[in-house]
């Protein structure tokens, strides 16, 4: 079945869990137990309606405070496909979850509260979702059953709401409102008696409607060898084959390719996905390809069309999310992963901090705290083969990992 | 920005290279290319789960020097196995199996494992929880709800720290618990293989970072997006064996707590007023038999599996009473070294 990955993005109290855990009771996702544990606790807690955000607040000290800190994962499936939410908490580490959850997603569900309406936050949901390049957003204006289910209401929000998409890099991203109480149900899985003025989809409806072959963004096909597969056995004497996934376009036998960074040509001879044979490898499939010569091929290398490269540089200038606490320095030293290739980089220039509300930017930044964003100049020890983020969301990105600590420190979107 | 990298020239191979290499290959190549096998305009079918599980467990064998496959005998774990398989075909999978054997295990799955491992060819490590007791590390717990599943861990920890596992495979998936619905794919466990799971590092698209110190392993989990029917209808389509327990059988049980108990071995307590009844049951999972419980069903074959799970109103973990303990059962085990 057809996998659809969604990220959400709301303020606290926008009701997103509640959201999510409505997507689960009106689908019949929840088990009964799951559904008893809901009621039990609603009921300790004294609540007069069944509290949903139980069902997706993992940790105890979520469930003790009340708020999600971690991103969680949410899994459902109706008939014709199966969901994952990235369920992305809105606190401190806030950009840094929503990044991650969207960069993962290929659509995504911003909750605007119908009582507040476009707040900051919400410039801030929309800014990321649109920098990630997530085609398809919804933007689902909640607590209708709070303001009498009002046309004006959600017609005023809506218009706020345009106002910024007239400011978005992606223009291509494709945006729809859709009016929803989480709480009481309405517009999420079923039609609302209550806004007979809506004659859109419910939320689920459009979900189900996406079209799983169109959403992925599309690019030139990009080949990154992650093993290389060498049996040694009698049988199989002379087999050397490259195992990675395929990502942007499609590679197929007989394809002529370029090994970079040797800039080796060669032919592709056979895709073997597990031991069968095949004659194309589709965009996103995890196979392993033999090619015509014996050209040497590592781990790191990249297979890609010859009439087709990528930039190859030692440098490179990023929209960096950063997100660790400690902050990034002009001059600091970084592991750049690309893909599976890692690399050491150094920031050779801040060029810009970007208010993530579309305020404008900031000039003579050199450091990044958590949640920022910002233009960043690299400088590499070795060539990286990298696209445009805008031309190719997978090679056009790379993590930033703190050598000392070894985490993932920021995650940058080439320019 | 373009650099004087792209004056590469483009190198052609020589010619001769082409023709005289590849015989024993060119052999198999022939013979999966018959047509009544082959259909070679074909495409592998998309399944995402799939290729980004077999993409994780490739991460793995690039990224660490001693990974091992965590394998308890279930249907997840046998899932995984296939998963390796495939991500390095024609190759073995190029890392052991390692079994935390409780000692409680059902004997159907420790027959499973030792047919399974060795139709695979590949080296499987064998941990008792029984040595964690005879070396007084761990003590056994008495009463009605006694269970092995917590001593696993200071097994699974010393049999890391002897073999010095930097990573661990396992079948662990979001869906079956609420703090595993929050854990990483690669999921770092400093030195006392404890889960900081407020501080876990961000996981941004495909990209897997297994940079870690000594002494840090990682645990990883390949299906972490799966869901129990994602894993059964895997097993159904790729028609993958399993231990017989799965299926719908009879078998000798009791009742406690609303949950079936099997009647047949020593290993669970049963109380003398815990009457023993024949019943026709299968199992959802198959962890230590002290902590598993049976469903009725009539589910003999993996279609009516996929059948009965697809129309399922209790969560698989339901009947695991290790999970019942408090609300937070799992992220307490995770925190202690837990799978």
């Amino acid at each position: 079945m057809e996998v659809l990955k969604i990220a959400t993005a709301g303020s606290v109290d926008d009701g997103k869990s509640t959201l999510i855990g409505r997507l689960l009771y009106d689908t019949k996702s929840l088990t009964e137990d799951k559904l008893e544990a809901i009621e039990r606790t609603s009921k300790q807690k004294g609540y007069d309606y069944l509290d949903f955000s139980l069902a997706t607040d993992g940790l105890v000290a979520e469930r003790e405070q009340g708020i999600t800190i971690d991103v969680a994962h949410i899994y459902f499936s109706t008939q014709s496909k199966s969901y994952i939410i990235a369920d992305t908490p809105g606190h401190v580490e806030y950009t840094r979850n929503m990044v991650t959850g969207a960069s993962t997603s290929q659509a995504a569900i911003i909750l605007i509260d119908a009582r507040k309406g476009v707040i900051e936050q919400t410039n801030r949901h929309f800014f990321i979702n649109n920098l990630l390049r997530v085609k398809d957003v919804i933007v689902a204006i909640n607590k209708m059953d709070l303001v009498d289910f009002s046309e004006d209401v959600f017609n005023d929000i809506k218009a706020d709401f345009e106002e910024l998409m007239g400011k978005r890099d992606y223009q291509e991203q494709k945006i729809t409102f859709i009016p929803v109480s989480a709480l009481k149900g309405d517009n999420v899985v079923n039609h609302s008696k209550n806004t007979p003025w809506y004659s859109g989809q419910t939320l689920l409806e459009h979900l189900e409607e996406l079209d799983l072959q169109d959403i992925y963004n599309t690019g030139t096909p990009r080949f990154p060898v992650q093993y290389v597969i060498r049996p040694k056995t009698e049988e199989f004497h002379d087999f050397r084959g490259f195992a990675g996934k395929v990502y942007g376009g499609e590679l197929s036998v007989g394809d002529e390719v370029v090994v970079l960074p040797s800039m080796t040509r060669s032919k592709i001879k056979a895709i073997y996905f597990y031991d069968k044979e095949y004659q194309t490898a589709p965009r996103r499939s995890s196979v392993t390809i033999t090619l015509e010569d014996e050209v040497n091929v590592s781990r790191g290398d990249m297979l890609v069309k010859t009439d087709d490269l990528p930039t190859i540089d030692k440098q490179l200038t990023a929209t960096v999310s950063w997100m660790d606490a400690d902050q990034l320095t002009t001059g600091g030293k970084y592991i750049v992963q690309h893909g599976v290739n890692k690399v050491l980089a150094k920031v050779d220039a801040i060029e810009h901090k970007i208010h993530p509300d579309y305020s404008g930017i900031e000039e003579n930044a050199t450091t990044l705290q958590m949640n920022d964003i910002a233009k960043v100049r690299f400088k590499l020890n070795k060539p990286i083969f990298y696209d445009k983020f805008k031309d190719h969301r997978t090679n056009g990105s790379f993590i930033i990992i703190d050598s000392r600590t070894n985490t993932t420190a920021g995650v940058g979107f080439i320019s | 920005m373009r650099s004087a990298y792209l004056n590469y020239k483009l190198i052609l191979p020589r010619e001769q290279s082409r023709n005289h290499k590849h015989k024993t290959l060119s052999t198999i190549t022939e013979e999966l290319q018959k047509p009544e096998t082959q259909n070679l305009t074909n495409r592998p079918k998309a399944n995402a789960l799939e290729h980004e599980a077999i993409y994780i467990i490739r991460e793995v064998a690039a990224q660490f020097e001693k990974p091992v496959l965590l394998f308890s005998g279930g249907k997840d774990s046998i899932t995984l196995v296939r998963l390796a398989q495939k991500a390095f075909w024609p190759a073995k999978i190029p890392f052991p199996l390692m079994h935390i054997d409780t000692g409680h295990n059902f004997p159907e799955t420790i027959e499973f494992r030792d047919k399974l491992v060795e139709e695979l060819g590949v080296e499987l490590i064998v941990r008792n929880v029984q040595d964690s007791i005879d070396q007084g590390k761990v003590v056994e717990e008495t009463g009605k709800y006694a269970s092995r599943n917590m001593l696993q861990t200071t097994t699974l920890l010393d049999a890391i720290e002897e073999f010095k596992f930097d990573a661990c495979i396992g079948g662990a998936r979001r869906d079956e618990e609420k703090a595993r619905a929050k854990e990483r794919i690669f999921s770092v466990r400093d030195d006392f293989g404890q889960w900081d799971e407020k501080n876990q590092r961000p996981e941004l698209f495909d990209m897997l970072n297994g940079e870690i110190e000594m002494g840090q392993n990682v645990r990883v989990f390949p299906i972490s997006n799966w869901t129990e029917l994602d894993v059964w209808s895997y097993i159904q389509k790729e028609n993958i064996e399993i231990p017989s327990i799965y299926f719908a059988h009879k078998r000798n049980t009791f009742l406690r707590d609303g949950l079936i108990w099997s009647a047949e071995d020593d290993v669970v307590f049963r109380a003398d007023d815990e009457q023993v009844e024949e019943r026709v049951v299968r199992f959802r999972t198959v962890g230590d038999m002290s902590c598993t419980a049976a469903v009725e069903s009539h589910a003999d074959t993996i279609d009516k599996v996929v059948a009965e799970i697809r129309s399922s109103k209790i969560s698989e973990r339901g009947a695991r009473i290790d999970d019942k303990r408090s609300e937070a059962a799992m992220e307490k085990r995770k925190q202690q070294g837990y799978f």
